[in-house]
């Protein structure tokens, strides 16, 4: 699966479900040992042209999450490359637990895939909502939490996911027609944070669905004389530390922008890597409020939500001139 | 190994689950570690195939325990199948110790996986289980389930995908011994009918006297052609120690100088 601006477009109106399981496809001739698992929602996460190509190698758990994980971590411990999906709350918080002990304590090799994290999924409302998953699983001791910005970063991060040994939890974020943050090839390296422009009054720091918010907040930054440099950290943990040390060594404002509660996401695992420096650098959190928020269409509720460019921009506005 | 040496292999256990509780000087988890015993000696004794010199053998039968709180059956048959020697073996709940109140995976001690929260051990029993069936591997899975823990939904979920996938290589034990942490549990949650339970989820079942050797060696040896296998074994709590059997004061509990001394010499007794 070639990053090219042809395939963007297309990758970018299937949305990163369905992205997901083309990228599944994909990697499924290079990984004998792929097995790959759903809790009844196959067709919703776009593997429903991988369970027909590899009926072998795709074991539907029905609506039964817990078991998921659980046996997902049984086939893992036999040598499997498995990736179990679910929705966000069904998997991240139904299911915390098996992740927990399979996962966590015992380290098995196994994919935990979040798909329609975030506010994504729209009129479903907040049932179906990934607020708090981000605090849950990066809480877990040895769990790689990642998200990628895009469609093409989905490309990129399953295909990284199936060589990488070791317990992950994968959210996506956004909806179908998701803005399109790559056209071209990149180098991804999980745990590495990607600089996508270089800014002198203030750094952006994002992932998922807000790469992209943030890329377009600094355009609008940039129209009033604002400088700002846009980080993609797609993986949350373990956190790209040397980055952020370099940062904190520049000493300009840091803003983070993600898709998720402020509590527990993003934006808190920044703060905690910048308190017991000292170091005096600024920081703003814009995320989600602490809150199970009125419900509508996609973006609708980020504009509602202060989490489109537009708002973005004004918050960092405000922030840069309390200063 | 033969019935007198099953019901030594039982006997040892009971021995050195009251010795290493009593040395522990903590509260253990007595009762269902008694109650298990039997199940886990011919487990152990007869019918798991392992090299007790190669705990990785790759070929070897897997246990899991899923009642994770049931080490003090656990570990004794480890240590009487020679897995782990008698010097890990008294490190029980010492501190930094390998071998604590709950398993921790550890594969150069013959132990599967981790666990202590209920209802997970069955559901890695099923992966591991249909892993076999994938690979065309033919040892065989087995689990042991409390029947406390059958309160826990997932043990369900499991349950319906096991039949499912037609697991004939899976072999789930209920330590049916009708009593857990809050009493018993027809008073706690009814899980009365427990093989009928696992028959409606397409096991196929067989209930036997789960301090029978006999009876338990049968069922063992019974070969399912498309279902997974449940035992339900019907045990009594604190099995073996007369003032224990049916006191649920032994669930999780710790033992004085005298109770000790008093349960060695019944154990003792009832062999002579």
């Amino acid at each position: 699966m070639e990053i090219t601006s042809k395939t963007a477009r297309q990758w970018a109106r299937l949305g990163p479900r369905g992205v997901y399981g083309q990228a599944i496809l994909a990697i499924a001739p290079e990984h004998d040992n792929l097995m790959v698992m759903s809790a009844d929602l196959a067709s919703s996460s776009g593997l429903e042209r991988f369970r027909t190509a590899h009926p072998e190698k795709f074991i539907n758990a029905g609506i039964a999450e817990q078991n998921m994980v659980g046996v997902a971590a049984g086939l893992a411990k036999e040598g499997f490359n498995v990736f179990a999906s679910s929705f966000s709350p069904f998997i991240a918080m139904r299911a915390s637990e098996q992740i927990r002990m399979n996962l966590g304590y015992m380290e098995l090799n196994v994919k935990a895939v979040a798909i329609g994290s975030g506010i994504g999924m729209g009129f479903l409302g907040n049932s179906h909502f990934g607020i708090e998953d981000v605090a849950v699983m990066r809480s877990i001791p040895n769990i790689t939490v990642v998200s990628p910005a895009d469609c093409a970063e989905v490309v990129k991060l399953v295909k990284a996911a199936a060589n990488y040994k070791g317990p992950m939890y994968i959210r996506l974020t956004g909806s179908a027609n998701c803005p399109i943050v790559y056209s071209d090839d990149y180098e991804f390296e999980i745990g590495k944070s990607i600089t996508l422009n270089e800014g002198k009054d203030v750094t952006l720091i994002a992932n998922g669905s807000m790469v992209y918010q943030s890329i377009k907040a600094a355009e609008l930054l940039s129209e009033q004389g604002i400088s700002a440099s846009v980080i993609n950290m797609h993986t949350i943990k373990p956190l790209d530390t040397e980055k952020l040390q370099y940062l904190v060594e520049q000493g300009k404002p840091i803003v983070t922008i993600e898709e998720h509660s402020k509590i527990g996401g993003l934006g808190s695992a920044v703060s905690e890597f910048l308190s017991p420096l000292g170091s005096g650098v600024k920081h703003l959190t814009i995320a989600l409020p602490d809150a199970f928020i009125k419900t509508g269409a996609y973006d609708y509720m980020l504009k509602d939500q202060g989490l489109d460019a537009e708002s973005v921009s004004q918050k960092i506005k405000s922030f840069l001139f309390q200063r | 190994m033969s019935y007198p040496e099953l019901n030594k292999f039982a006997y040892n256990m009971r021995q050195n689950i009251l010795e290493v509780s009593y040395h522990s000087g903590t509260s253990t988890h007595l009762g269902g570690a008694l109650s298990m015993t039997d199940v886990m000696a011919v487990l152990y004794g007869k019918v798991l195939n392992y090299d007790p010199k190669n705990p990785r053998w790759v070929d070897r039968d897997i246990f899991i325990l899923s009642k994770g709180h049931g080490v003090l059956g656990f570990y004794p048959a480890l240590l009487e199948a020679g897995i782990i020697s008698r010097e890990v073996f008294e490190t029980f709940q010492q501190n930094g110790s390998n071998l604590i109140a709950h398993p921790v995976m550890n594969l150069d001690l013959g132990i599967e996986s981790s666990n202590g929260s209920l209802g997970h051990g069955i559901s890695m029993a099923v992966g591991i289980a249909f892993a076999a069936k994938k690979q065309k591997k033919h040892f065989q899975t087995f689990t042991l389930v409390g029947d406390g823990e059958t309160n826990e939904g997932s043990v369900w979920e499991a349950a319906m995908l096991a039949s499912h996938l037609k697991l004939n290589n899976l072999t789930a034990i209920v330590d049916y011994n009708k009593q857990q942490n809050d009493g018993y549990g027809k008073d706690v949650l009814r899980i009365d009918n427990m093989a009928e339970r696992f028959k409606a989820f397409g096991w196929h079942t067989i209930e036997v006297d789960g301090h029978d050797i006999t009876e338990l060696v049968a069922a063992f040896e019974i070969a399912p052609i498309d279902k997974p296998k449940a035992i339900i074994a019907h045990t009594i709590k604190g099995k073996g120690v007369p003032f224990m059997e049916g006191d649920n004061a032994w669930h999780h509990n710790r033992l004085t100088k005298s109770n000790y001394e008093t349960a060695i010499s019944s154990l003792q007794e009832s062999v002579e």
